[in-house]
């Protein structure tokens, strides 16, 4: 990495960064991140009434399903916007290379999520005050909660490449994240299975294989595994080359 | 410091531009004419490095566009149809965000800003949100931001559409003053405009060059035409006769 590109990179992320600052957006997704992410615990996990104070199964557990409504909210703006202003045109007639664009866009959304996540951290100073929780299933709860967040972030920064609109970028993108939830959903795949004719469960096993949910499980439980990291990094180095090849297709 | 060769660009089976080849040399300020729906713009874009050429070349003070985007578009100030802003920025810090991208920094930065704030008569709005201004100040606001790294080559689509009579005039007689050291492409749809600021002008039509030459070289082309109006409307006004026909 050359030093103009760290410089574009860095030029593009600070005007992203304050720009969801300078926006209700920001705000009002930290607030509603943070009122589900801790309702769900203690209301619907009921975390205060079990002699337990691991949060792998009443906290993380809920962040797929919050992620999935909340991270295409935090990226929908990121090409959408630019195609919609205009901005585009001359964002990509400086001399900026579209990856430098790309990469300093996506760690603006990757920042701003960065900080919601790191206010949640007084449910960790709560389960230390009443119990004595496992430093490494935290730690790595967290790696694999801001990793799955930042996938479903990659994957609406791709969506937002192909269309002007917010709103269809959005409705999309939240598709797409339910869809990659969904199918790891271990009783729905068992339905799938018993549903789909004889020969045809391999298929269906493939599709689950592409799930995000093991690999973010398997993480929670704090065995913390090299594949499924570079299964998160995978998925949001892809999701980035489509945004690539989209901003082209719009340049035509 | 401008070349283009050959330029073609279809749009699924549609050409928009076929075969557009000038060139613009220092101290030339070329005015871009044409109905609506010509190529202009679409030949703007390619000269730019933001549309993608089907064919054909373009090089800025001999730098190859397709070869080496990122070096020609350091030359290159571009002011793109519309004027588009990013609305949740100040003024300033718009202007502020190219610099940067065009790796202008530290005390400079602040220098080149405060220079195309006081060259566009955008002091007063200085501290104001983009998405506060009026539609001069707006365009005004990314012109400077074409002129911040006093570029070598200047595009400026339709510089001076949505200003008033003295926004008008003050834009061309800076684009006239800025042409004796740069080389200039500008659009527009005013051909008084063209004969106030131009010293070349190209009128394309259904994607194709049709003329080019001085604005006094264009009105001989007509014979007995007395305004470029008129000269304009002779040359260009088959596609209305073609849909008339039609």
């Amino acid at each position: 990495m050359s030093n103009r590109d760290f410089q574009n990179t860095l030029a593009v992320f600070k005007r992203e960064f304050l720009a969801y600052f300078n926006s209700p957006v920001f705000y009002v997704i930290v607030v509603i991140f943070l009122l589900a992410a801790n309702g769900f615990t203690f209301f619907f996990s009921r975390i205060l009434d079990f002699d337990d104070v691991s949060l792998a199964t009443r906290f993380f557990v809920w962040h797929p399903w919050i992620y999935t409504v909340l991270a295409p909210a935090v990226g929908m703006r990121l090409w959408s916007e630019e195609h919609r202003l205009g901005t585009i045109e001359l964002l990509m007639t400086m001399p900026v290379s579209p990856w430098q664009a790309i990469c300093g866009k996506f760690l603006a959304a990757a920042g701003v999520w960065f900080i919601a996540l790191a206010l949640t951290i007084p449910i960790v100073f709560t389960m230390s005050y009443l119990g004595d929780p496992d430093s490494g299933p935290i730690i790595s709860g967290y790696v694999a909660s801001y990793l799955y967040a930042m996938a479903c972030l990659a994957l609406t920064s791709a969506v937002s490449a192909f269309t002007r609109s917010q709103v269809v970028c959005f409705i999309i993108s939240v598709s797409f994240c339910l869809f990659i939830a969904l199918i790891g959903d271990p009783s729905l795949t068992q339905t799938v299975v018993s549903a789909v004719p004889v020969g045809m469960e391999s298929v269906v096993r493939f599709i689950n294989y592409f799930s995000f949910m093991d690999h973010f499980f398997e993480m929670t439980k704090g065995i913390f595994v090299l594949r499924d990291v570079l299964y998160f990094v995978s998925v949001i180095v892809v999701a980035l080359l489509v945004t690539d090849v989209g901003l082209r297709s719009k340049r035509a | 410091m401008i070349q283009v060769k050959n330029l073609i660009k279809t749009f699924g089976t549609k050409v928009a531009v076929d075969d557009v080849s000038f060139s613009v040399e220092k101290g030339e300020v070329l005015g871009f004419l044409g109905p609506n729906g010509a190529g202009k713009s679409t030949t703007m874009r390619m000269v730019t490095g933001y549309f993608r050429p089907t064919s054909g070349s373009v090089q800025l003070c001999g730098i190859d566009m397709l070869e080496e985007p990122e070096l020609a578009k350091q030359r290159l100030g571009y002011l793109p149809e519309n004027a588009p802003l990013y609305s949740d920025m100040t003024v300033a810090s718009f202007l502020g965000f190219c610099a940067e991208l065009r790796g202008i920094r530290g005390a400079q930065r602040t220098q080149a800003i405060d220079r195309v704030l006081d060259l566009c008569f955008l002091d007063s709005v200085r501290n104001q949100s983009v998405d506060t201004l009026s539609k001069g100040y707006r365009h005004r606001t990314c012109f400077a931001q074409s002129i911040i790294h006093d570029p070598d080559v200047l595009i400026l689509d339709e510089p001076t559409d949505g200003l008033d009579p003295n926004q008008k005039h003050e834009v061309r007689s800076m684009i006239k003053r800025m042409g004796q050291n740069k080389a200039i492409i500008f659009s527009t749809h005013i051909l008084e405009e063209v004969e106030a600021a131009c010293s070349r002008a190209i009128i394309i039509d259904r994607g194709k060059v049709v003329a080019d030459g001085t604005p006094e070289s264009l009105k001989r082309l007509v014979p007995g035409a007395n305004s470029l109006d008129e000269v304009f409307r002779t040359i260009t006004k088959s596609e209305t006769a073609h849909k008339k026909a039609a």
